[in-house]
């Protein structure tokens, strides 16, 4: 059990706490690290958003990241697959290993490491084409792949995202033309259908109902066995419901972390606290 | 204090509004007037011998405009070809990669100028740097012309109509680990065919009526264009030559050019409205 909190010298807890944990590294998680942040700092032009990062993701565990807005959540999380490189002005320093390779690395190929990484975002995002194109799209950016074997992997993706049934008989049908939630589960299929190892989940369910939303923690939770998930969320519960561990950010800032349990029943920080309370955020 | 009186105050609401409805009346009226007096004094010249003969002579009854017809056709298609996809490149450039950057806007400011270029100075650039050292007006030179008229209206459009792309679905290509350039064929373009569309017919419908530019390079022929290092036939030429002609039956054809030219700008507009409003639906 980690009770650790990085970042210690923003602590403003009046919590004592031992020193054997004051070190900037977090205690080990048990069982394997799949991606592992390192001295992590943030800058958008001048002004600095992160502050030394240093977060540990369980393979095949959800780890939830909350926090009130600004505080760096979705900041930190657009690191891991480098998409704020498509923006000027944005730069990082330290350290983003993903299976102990530093993955901000000049070398590191990023087209690969997409791949790995696939994401999700806030709004659902399919592409102006079908239902099967869209999952096809990037299947075959990645892969030499016949016709028959890519409609059989465009359905597994389909069927794992749990919304085969629902466009079965719509394949040739634009994407854009599903509801919401199908919408959010199309494009789960299509980060799915080019075998990531993990998948990062911008607040998936803030545009779609709570019918749709409790569809996706569903299906979050049977994607765990395959994927390791990292999902940065404004509702507390839905961190609670389907997390196994949690990150409490704030002003750019790791204040706690461990696992979901500790953090929401008996967080070690004040700060903590105060947000899954609802006294601030 | 004292009450302003009521009655001035209405007396100068209905002035103004009876004054800008004139402003706009007569702008309406304008239009009406110059495309009936076309339609009135060109319909007579429109004939079947008006699409598929050579000009005759004056006095020689019969003749029509069929190879300034081609020519103008011809000269307007080696145009889009030469300005629609750099043109379009230029765009992609100015939105995508270019941005706020301070190249991108030097370019952006060299497009509105180059806009704004009086079209006659555009011929005489390509007079001297095509012409004159080539020795022979040609059709090369007035498509080339048309061409550098068309590039700054197809940029910016382009890049409006990229930028108008949501940045979701840009970064949602490319977390799936497309390249760049790809994401930008494959999906933006895609996402943006309609507002494209409409740009390059714009810029067509704007070069249409281009006199200036082909009187320089291009110049005019009464023969079939039959090579494009030649003078070409053209229609915005032979209105200019035939309309200062004295012969009437040459001036009769002059006003049947501009009805064809006013109706098929016309067409180009009515279609892209057309085609936007289909794809708004």
């Amino acid at each position: 059990m980690i009770q650790t909190a990085t970042a210690m010298q923003n602590r403003t807890s009046d919590r004592p706490f031992p020193l054997s944990q004051l070190g900037k590294e977090p205690q080990a998680l048990p069982g394997e690290i799949k991606v592992a942040t390192r001295g992590l700092n943030f800058y958008y032009g001048d002004q600095q958003a992160l502050f030394d990062n240093n977060l540990q993701i369980a393979t095949n565990k959800v780890t939830a990241i909350i926090g009130p807005s600004g505080c760096g959540k979705s900041t930190h999380l657009r690191t891991y697959n480098r998409i704020f490189e498509l923006y000027r002005g944005q730069r990082v320093t330290g350290e983003v290993l993903l299976d102990g390779q530093n993955i901000l690395d000049s070398n590191c190929d990023v087209l690969e490491l997409r791949r790995k990484v696939g994401m999700i975002f806030q709004k659902p995002t399919p592409f102006p084409m079908s239902v099967f194109d869209n999952v096809a799209y990037g299947l075959k950016q990645h892969y030499h792949i016949n016709r028959s074997e890519l409609r059989g992997r465009v359905e597994t993706a389909l069927r794992q995202a749990a919304i085969w049934d629902d466009v079965k008989d719509k394949l040739n049908q634009p994407g854009t033309a599903l509801s919401g939630g199908q919408q959010q589960r199309l494009c789960i299929a299509r980060a799915i259908a080019v075998e990531p190892e993990i998948l990062l989940m911008d607040e998936p369910t803030s545009a779609v109902d709570p019918i749709a939303t409790a569809r996706i923690e569903e299906l979050i939770d049977d994607l765990k066995q395959r994927y390791t998930i990292v999902i940065v969320t404004h509702n507390m519960q839905q961190a609670a419901r389907i997390s196994d561990y949690t990150a409490f950010f704030y002003q750019g800032r790791i204040i706690e972390f461990g696992a979901t349990k500790k953090i929401f029943t008996k967080p070690d920080n004040r700060q903590t606290q105060d947000y899954i309370t609802g006294r601030f955020g | 204090m004292k009450h302003r009186s009521l009655f001035a105050r209405r007396g100068i609401d209905m002035a103004v509004t009876a004054i800008s409805s004139l402003a706009a009346l007569l702008g309406i009226a304008m239009l009406s007037w110059i495309l009936g007096t076309v339609m009135l004094k060109g319909y007579s010249a429109i004939n079947w011998e008006f699409f598929t003969e050579l000009p005759a002579p004056p006095g020689m009854p019969g003749g029509g405009l069929a190879n300034a017809i081609v020519g103008t056709l011809l000269i307007t298609l080696m145009a889009v070809l030469i300005g629609v996809p750099i043109g379009l490149a230029a765009g992609v450039w100015l939105a995508e990669f270019g941005q706020q950057s301070k190249t991108a806007e030097a370019i952006r400011f060299a497009a509105n100028l180059l806009m704004g270029t009086p079209s006659i100075i555009v011929g005489v650039f390509v007079y001297v740097v095509m012409v004159m050292t080539t020795g022979n007006f040609s059709g090369t030179a007035g498509a080339v012309s048309l061409a550098i008229i068309m590039l700054p209206v197809v940029a910016r459009t382009a890049e409006d109509m990229l930028a108008l792309v949501p940045s979701a679905l840009r970064e949602a290509a490319l977390a799936l680990g497309v390249p760049r350039w790809k994401a930008t064929l494959g999906i933006i373009f895609r996402a943006a065919r309609t507002g494209l569309l409409t740009g390059t017919l714009l810029a067509i419908a704007r070069v249409s009526g281009e006199t200036a530019p082909l009187l320089f390079t291009a110049l005019n022929s009464p023969f079939w264009p039959e090579s494009f290092n030649e003078p070409t036939a053209n229609l915005t030429v032979t209105i200019f030559n035939y309309a200062m002609s004295p012969y009437d039956d040459w001036q009769t054809l002059a006003w049947g050019a501009s009805l064809l030219i006013a109706a098929s700008v016309l067409g180009t507009t009515v279609i892209t409205r057309g085609i936007l409003w289909y794809r708004s639906r």
